[in-house]
């Protein structure tokens, strides 16, 4: 029987280091993610579990040292949200090129400019293309969930890449709600001992982690990183399988709420899905086929699979909560846009954003986005591209 | 329809209306419910004005924005009165609660005309009799509990007790206090 309990986002994300028990834990602290690194600390101290905990001067060190554990061999993981991420930048590159198995709790906070606390996704967005693997989630459960699978999913022998695991910050990271926990015994099963095959204090093979590669190399090097995120999709599949074994609980690329007959469809990331779902609801009960497809995966993207899945739609709406500042999109909109017109998909799409830099995104805001897709497809308005959900006026 | 309670509480950065929501959160998922218990982030500091937020009920609660349109609100600090729109939006078929040592009647005016049910407890009296210090969070959960018929009193109280032993296992002598202040509490709000 699983533990119901109740705890925040970020208590919950603790509670899942507490049950893996890593080796190395480097970290700095930095709003809304401190709570990580501190709950963890506390555990550490109360003797539940003996992870060793590093406190650095600064994310460019906490990274740094996770990715040094790594190396030499050991299971390790840090926290951070925003400027922290930012300051991690060169790290994140070298952690993916170097095919180093770590885990990132990302608690994701507006970058600053100007300076924000709350949530939106310009971090870990901004982080996309650093050969990541990111999976998000919507609430404190799948903060949870996603977490205790992270490591399996990094540590495969046909992945072998870091991953960010995302929850927005304060709307998820610092609510209580409920949850259920499953018991130490079988996740230590499920998460299992990690015996990796190349580490830099295995005496026996020699070896040497991140050295120069000249021209003849470097692009074999990234062939081979985007390999590794192909056969991440495969992993991710069979391990969310095995997940569900012991938890009961069902995960994918993505979550597809009453979109099976949907005429109107919303594409989101996040704690916004949940508050997406209750205006499906309301619209349904008016006999409007509204739908939702709540992206879980964002790296590897999921193109053709979301494309598939949208296939009988008549609009799309797909909202971001970061802008790209391209002038022509977002990085969902953008990815989901690619996937349709290679998908060979004639749906009308807009691409809005929303929830920037904490703005509040409510039940009204999605209703609002499904009024407008009504009118799309009816031809009563043309779409427009862009618009900022709950802008004030 | 609304399937869940909303409640928003009012206070200022250090008063522990965070706290309290987090408390209430926490007492109704002992009796079996689900529940939200988040404050309202910004740059706050001591004595800021800050938000926070509940919602309770028997379904699983998926939505996660701000309460605009709360059932219940409690104002932990009436000093907020003068410069909080404390019952923006509140639904004149639920309730305000409001902590202070004056009348109802004198408080009425301040509610820019709001139309509902009006309670007034004295926190600080009831904490300085059963605590001998000023800790409002206790009686206002127990205003709450009462206005708001979220729990039955007596499963409330009972749960509570268990809570505190948690809470306070290492310093069981503040058990007594704090039960005395809930159980005050209730019956002062009026």
């Amino acid at each position: 029987m699983s533990i119901r309990e109740r705890m925040s986002g970020n208590e919950a994300v603790a509670y899942a280091i507490k049950q893996i028990n890593p080796d190395v834990m480097p970290a700095f602290p930095i709003t809304p993610s401190t709570e990580i690194p501190q709950m963890v600390s506390t555990f550490i101290a109360n003797g539940d579990i003996d992870t060793e905990f590093i406190p650095v001067e600064s994310e460019h060190s906490s990274m740094s040292a996770t990715m040094g554990a790594s190396a030499a061999g050991a299971r390790a993981l840090t926290a951070t949200s925003s400027c922290g991420l930012a300051y991690m930048w060169e790290l994140l590159y070298v952690a993916a090129s170097d095919r180093l198995p770590l885990v990132l709790a990302l608690v994701n906070r507006a970058l600053t400019g100007p300076i924000n606390i709350n949530c939106d996704h310009s971090d870990s967005m901004g982080a996309r293309d650093s050969g990541w693997i990111q999976i998000y989630a919507e609430n404190n459960q799948e903060a949870y969930d996603n977490f205790i699978q992270s490591f399996r999913i990094s540590e495969h022998p046909d992945v072998m890449l870091p991953f960010m695991a995302c929850q927005d910050g304060f709307i998820t990271s610092h609510a209580v709600e409920n949850i259920e926990l499953i018991e130490d015994d079988k996740v230590k099963a499920f998460v299992g001992d990690y015996n990796p095959e190349n580490y830099l204090l295995n005496a026996e093979m020699p070896m040497a982690v991140g050295p120069y590669a000249t021209s003849p190399f470097y692009m074999e090097t990234k062939m081979n990183q985007r390999l590794a995120m192909k056969n991440a999709k495969q992993v991710i599949l069979q391990v969310a399988e095995e997940f569900e074994k012991i938890s009961g609980r069902k995960y994918g690329f993505f979550e597809e709420y009453k979109l099976d007959d949907a005429d109107y469809a919303i594409v989101i990331i996040g704690s916004a899905a949940g508050t997406t779902k209750d205006a499906v609801d309301h619209l349904r009960e008016q006999g409007i086929k509204a739908g939702l497809l709540k992206i879980r995966v964002f790296r590897p993207f999921p193109g053709e699979e979301i494309a598939e899945a949208l296939k009988n739609v008549k609009a799309v709406a797909v909202l971001d909560r970061a802008e790209s500042f391209s002038a022509c999109g977002g990085p969902v909109g953008s990815e989901v846009k690619a996937a349709l017109y290679d998908a060979k998909s004639n749906v009308t799409t807009v691409n809005y954003f929303y929830g920037i830099g904490g703005r509040d995104y409510t039940v009204e805001s999605a209703t609002s986005v499904y009024e407008d897709l009504i009118k799309i497809a009816d031809g009563s308005m043309e779409p427009e591209q862009f618009k900022y959900v709950g802008l004030r006026k | 329809m609304k399937k869940n309670i909303e409640i928003r509480w009012h206070g200022r950065g250090g008063q522990g209306a965070k706290t309290a929501a987090l408390l209430l959160a926490d007492v109704a998922f002992s009796t079996g419910m689900h529940v939200q218990g988040f404050p309202e982030y910004g740059p706050e500091r001591m004595g800021a004005p800050i938000t926070a937020y509940n919602r309770i009920g028997q379904e699983p609660i998926r939505v996660h924005s701000n309460i605009y349109n709360p059932d219940f609100v409690v104002v932990v600090d009436e000093t907020l009165l003068h410069s909080v729109d404390v019952t923006k939006g509140l639904s004149k078929d639920g309730a305000i609660i409001i902590n202070t040592s004056r009348e109802k009647d004198e408080i009425i005016p301040l509610l820019n005309g709001y139309e509902g049910r009006v309670y007034v407890i004295d926190a600080r009296k009831v904490s300085m009799a059963t605590l001998g210090k000023y800790f409002p969070n206790s009686p206002m959960l127990a205003a709450i509990v009462k206005v708001s018929e979220v729990m039955e009193q007596d499963i409330f109280l009972s749960q509570m007790e268990e809570s505190y032993k948690h809470k306070f296992a290492k310093k069981p002598e503040v058990i007594e206090g704090n039960m005395n202040a809930l159980k005050m509490a209730l019956s002062e709000v009026k």
